[in-house]
């Protein structure tokens, strides 16, 4: 028989020439129309990760405190006194590029979906969003539209957003990164997992209705975007955070019934991948009949049932004669939930529409057994990168008496805390609840990491000792100028951030934002960058527990050329608080308090926000890391919160110390004298220049004694005091003398005076 | 006291009241569901916040067709004390159980925020706990919390002493600068005019745990007891 489609209908549903020979191959028959849209969607990146499996698998994911690793909707760990924290990140890249606001929101709703779907109660959201410029009128359209959309679903969910990161450049113009990270607290004794069992175990759809939106939504988000993705406007879903939290009540209360053997949510390529992956997980096979699935559009084709994203919506598998408990559960909270299949013996998903089999494909061809690519790695670095890396500090302008390019350091510290990326983020967080469920232990922008007091749903709170700290980190200017390194810094940042508000470091979920890994470039830099992920991550001993890959984030211009975002892997970490009273902030507490840096202080120009923002130019390589060092100061500095010395703690990084300063003295409405480490090197290499392992604490001066002996006897000579909290106005040496008031004013409108 | 906390499909911050009146004050506290009618045994009744019904149609607009509201308005009409914080104020305003409503925030954003409320006057037994004037710091957290009432109900309000609690500066100043949400009066809370029904805009329940940096709500809720 011969091919019943033509190369382009293949090809539209992202299937290459080869990969359908595979299909071929695997179903020894052609598809029919549905099948290769369910190939389409399975097989591509965002389902299968067909070319960052072999990347991935490098990663750690074991670990004394890890309950669930890679491979179920999220991870969990095991935090202590029964308490079990899920939690996971992902990424809606593609649908907030195209529409911002239904794109940011579903992202939202996604991951919350992968938490509740373990049995674990959401209670906290993060976010890490990259935009490009604010100059950029289309930019502060998805800017706006991006705040807004997580706000719309997370705030009307009742899940708090407590904390993220942003930044600001034009390599997002065309292509914003939206990262979600959900964490959730187990409510029901079990983990509920994916895999079915039981056959003839009914296969309930509950939920919301099925539609036509977001139809092939998984292809769609791993392709470049084009000036004509607009036109893919119906790929994108529509959320609707009133179903999510009737429905996270509906699913808890069902998974404590005991009646459900496993569950699954529809998230990408929708019935498809929750049908194959339940069946493939469970080694046995799954029935549905589409007749059964409430529809909200008339008309709707197998192909459209399949490939339908609608959103707030899971499949179960219940144990036998006790459907009717759990659909009463679902209606007293309004929501549909109908017995829609079956499990069956043979591992193969059946798909029934009008008393016909619409499609019938082996599960594990469409969630195991899919292909893989392996790409060669550039073996040497590309040439933009030599060009980076020959970049001299020479070429700076020469140092003037008081500052350069005639500017003053007053002047300079100012544009830097103007900066989007580096200014206070106010303007996005005020719009989000940070406070609902009442565990709120850190406001946003209170300290390096958010910080939520883990208390069980109807728990006293006299006695919810345990907290738990998150943060999401990635400098993606130092991935761009060193994958490797800056992978390994963007660990080392995260698990730095948790170590300045009191918690230990515990397990990590990474999304991979990069470009096309078919091209040399692209490709190396994620090689690279997972390898440094995974070298960080042992050292730290923070295993990785899953996250999400988003490949192909580059816009096309309208002259046809590919415009690569940064590659950004972010990292989310999640550290553990053993008494949330023993917990500290960024911000100075009391004027007389002495200041001290934490590790060695040899900052560098390399990667840094000084030479891009100041001198338009993006060179040299990231600090390096000394994972010995890095670890010996997030230790002490630990324990120096615990013992209750440490008042306030915050680690320096974009804009150097100079910035580090001025923003505890911000957070704490005082101001400091500091004099800085003589060390042979420029004066704006030393006031603006970037490092890692660095912290800033201070401490009341009755401790100074008990401190210092701490610090030798941990860090050797790697600290030093750099002076006191003091009156109104920040000065470091005799180089900047500027008022409190006026750095505030200046760091708290950056972003709303753009918009 | 026996406090009921009613739960309309979309509260969400049901079980956060219920923290404070069970967990830290260890009264008797019943989750109402929103179809119940029988609500005879409860002495307070609190409408939370939340999205009842997703703020569909308007904000509180569905919920006030809630079987549950009926009883509420008979607990009201038998003089017991019904409080209503952020879209229960909402749903106050809806049933016509407190004059006015509360429209979309004057900046069209939502707002999550911690800042000086001033109590207007303790002659009530909901402010009973504070100072007459006293400044406190509340969070609020809503889209829709622009209180709106035509010239005669504002002179009314006032007069009757009604407002309870005003959105002000950190002084206690009450001005345009300090309104967040572009309410008239700076009004964040009122009573009916017998005085046992409170609807505010501002979160107390948010305010009365210390670990969570923010205790002055407590004394709204101790009083009360």
């Amino acid at each position: 028989m011969s091919v019943p489609f033509t190369p382009q209908e293949i090809a539209a549903e992202g299937i290459k020439p080869t990969e359908y020979e595979e299909i071929v191959n695997r179903l020894g028959r052609h598809p029919n129309k549905a099948e290769l849209g369910m190939f389409g969607v399975m097989w591509s990146e965002h389902c299968c990760y067909k070319n960052s499996k072999p990347l991935l698998s490098q990663f750690p994911s074991d670990g004394d405190r890890i309950l669930v690793g890679p491979g179920e909707n999220a991870g969990v760990v095991d935090f202590g006194n029964g308490l079990r924290v899920a939690f996971k990140i992902e990424s809606h890249n593609h649908p907030s590029a195209i529409e911002p606001f239904q794109g940011a929101a579903t992202g939202v709703g996604g991951i919350l979906r992968d938490i509740f779907t373990m049995g674990a109660r959401p209670i906290a959201i993060l976010n890490s969003l990259r935009f490009g410029n604010l100059d950029n009128p289309h930019t502060r359209r998805i800017f706006k539209g991006v705040v807004e959309g997580i706000s719309h679903y997370g705030n009307c969910v009742g899940v708090p957003t407590v904390g993220g990161e942003v930044y600001f450049n034009s390599a997002y113009s065309g292509n914003p990164l939206v990262n979600a990270m959900a964490i959730g607290l187990m409510e029901t004794d079990d983990i509920v997992k994916a895999g079915a069992s039981g056959i003839g175990n009914p296969v309930l759809y509950v939920g919301s209705t099925t539609g036509r939106d977001g139809m092939g939504g998984a292809s769609f988000a791993s392709a470049e975007l084009t000036d004509e993705s607009m036109d893919d406007r119906p790929a994108v879903q529509v959320g609707d955070p009133f179903l999510e939290k009737s429905l996270i009540e509906a699913c808890l209360e069902a998974f404590k019934t005991g009646a459900v053997v496993a569950a699954q949510d529809m998230g990408a390529a929708g019935i498809t991948c929750s049908t194959s992956e339940m069946a493939a997980k469970g080694g046995v096979g799954i029935e549905l009949d589409l007749d059964k699935i409430p529809a909200r559009e008339k008309a709707m084709i197998p192909y459209e049932y399949l490939l339908s994203e609608s959103q707030e919506r899971m499949l179960f598998v219940a144990h036998k004669g006790r459907e009717q408990e759990l659909i009463d559960i679902f209606e007293k909270w309004g929501l549909h939930a109908v017995v829609a299949g079956k499990v069956i013996p043979e591992s193969i998903v059946r798909i029934l529409h009008k008393n016909a089999i619409a499609a019938e494909v082996p599960s594990t061809a469409l969630a195991d057994n899919t292909p893989i690519y392996h790409h060669k790695v550039l073996t040497n670095p590309p040439e933009y990168a030599m060009k980076a890396w020959a970049w001299r500090e020479e070429e700076l302008p020469e140092v003037e008496k008081n500052g350069v390019k005639e500017q003053n350091w007053e002047q300079i510290l100012l544009t830097l805390l103007d900066t989007p990326s580096i200014a206070s983020k106010r303007w996005i967080y005020r719009q989000y609840d940070h406070q609902v469920q009442n565990n709120t232990v850190m406001l946003p922008g209170g300290a390096d990491a958010a910080i939520i007091r883990v208390r069980p749903v109807n728990g006293k709170p006299q006695l919810a000792k345990t907290g738990i700290a998150a943060t999401t980190d990635c400098n993606p200017r130092y991935v761009y100028l060193e994958p490797n390194l800056g992978a390994k810094l963007a660990v080392a940042e995260a698990a730095r951030n948790l170590s300045c508000v009191g918690a230990e470091p515990i397990a990590v979920t990474d999304n991979l934002n990069f470009g096309s890994p078919e091209k040399p470039i692209g490709y190396w830099q994620l090689h690279h960058a997972c390898q440094g992920i995974s070298e960080a991550c042992r050292e730290f001993q923070t295993p990785v527990t899953g996250g999400n890959v988003s490949l192909y984030n580059e816009t096309i211009d309208s002259e046809g050329n590919p415009q690569p975002i940064y590659p950004t892997p972010v990292i989310g970490m999640v550290g553990l608080i053993p008494d949330i009273n023993k917990i500290c902030g960024q911000g100075w507490q009391q004027e007389g308090d002495l200041i001290y840096i934490l590790g060695k202080f040899n900052p560098s120009f390399g990667a840094s926000e000084y030479l891009a923002t100041i001198h338009d130019t993006v060179a040299g390589k990231p600090p390096e890391l000394d994972y010995e060092l890095e670890k010996q100061v997030q230790e002490v500095c630990r324990d120096g919160i615990r013992q209750g010395l440490v008042k306030s703690a915050h680690d320096v990084t974009e804009g150097g110390i100079s910035v580090a300063l001025a923003e505890s003295c911000i957070s704490g409405k005082l101001g400091a004298k500091v004099t800085l480490p003589k060390i042979n090197a420029r004066l704006d290499k030393v006031l603006f220049g970037e490092l890692a392992s660095l912290i800033i604490i201070s401490i009341n001066p009755e401790n100074k004694n008990l401190w210092e002996s701490l610090l030798t006897e941990k860090l050797g000579d790697n600290w030093q005091k750099i002076g006191e909290v003091k009156s109104t106005n920040l000065m470091i040496n005799n180089l900047i003398n500027l008022d409190v008031k006026t750095i505030t004013d200046t760091w708290e409108k950056a972003i709303e005076n753009r918009l | 006291m026996k406090f009921g906390v009613v739960v309309f499909p979309g509260s969400n911050c049901d079980r956060d009241i219920a923290m404070v009146t069970e967990g830290i004050f260890n009264q008797t506290t019943r989750m109402i569901w929103h179809q119940e009618t029988d609500i005879d045994d409860l002495d307070i009744i609190i409408l939370p916040g939340g999205f009842s019904y997703g703020d569909y149609l308007r904000c509180g607009a569905i919920a006030r067709f809630s079987p549950v509201m009926k009883s509420v308005i008979q607990h009201v009409e038998k003089g017991k004390l019904v409080l209503g914080i952020c879209n229960g104020f909402q749903v106050l305003t809806e049933a016509g159980l407190l004059p006015g409503a509360l429209t979309r925030n004057r900046n069209l954003h939502f707002i999550c925020d911690q800042i000086p409320i001033r109590i207007e006057h303790n002659n009530s037994l909901w402010t009973k706990g504070y100072q007459s004037e006293e400044v406190v710091c509340f969070p609020i957290a809503h889209g829709e919390g622009n209180y709106y009432a035509d010239e005669d109900t504002l002179k009314e309000l006032e007069d009757n002493g009604q407002i309870l609690f005003r959105y002000c500066g950190k002084k206690g100043e009450i001005n345009d600068e300090n309104n967040p949400n572009g309410s008239s009066k700076n009004i964040a809370g009122i009573i009916n005019k017998k005085g046992n029904v409170l609807g505010m805009m501002p979160h107390p329940e948010r305010a009365s745990d210390t670990v969570l940096g923010f205790s002055d709500g407590k004394a709204l809720f101790a009083n009360l007891l």
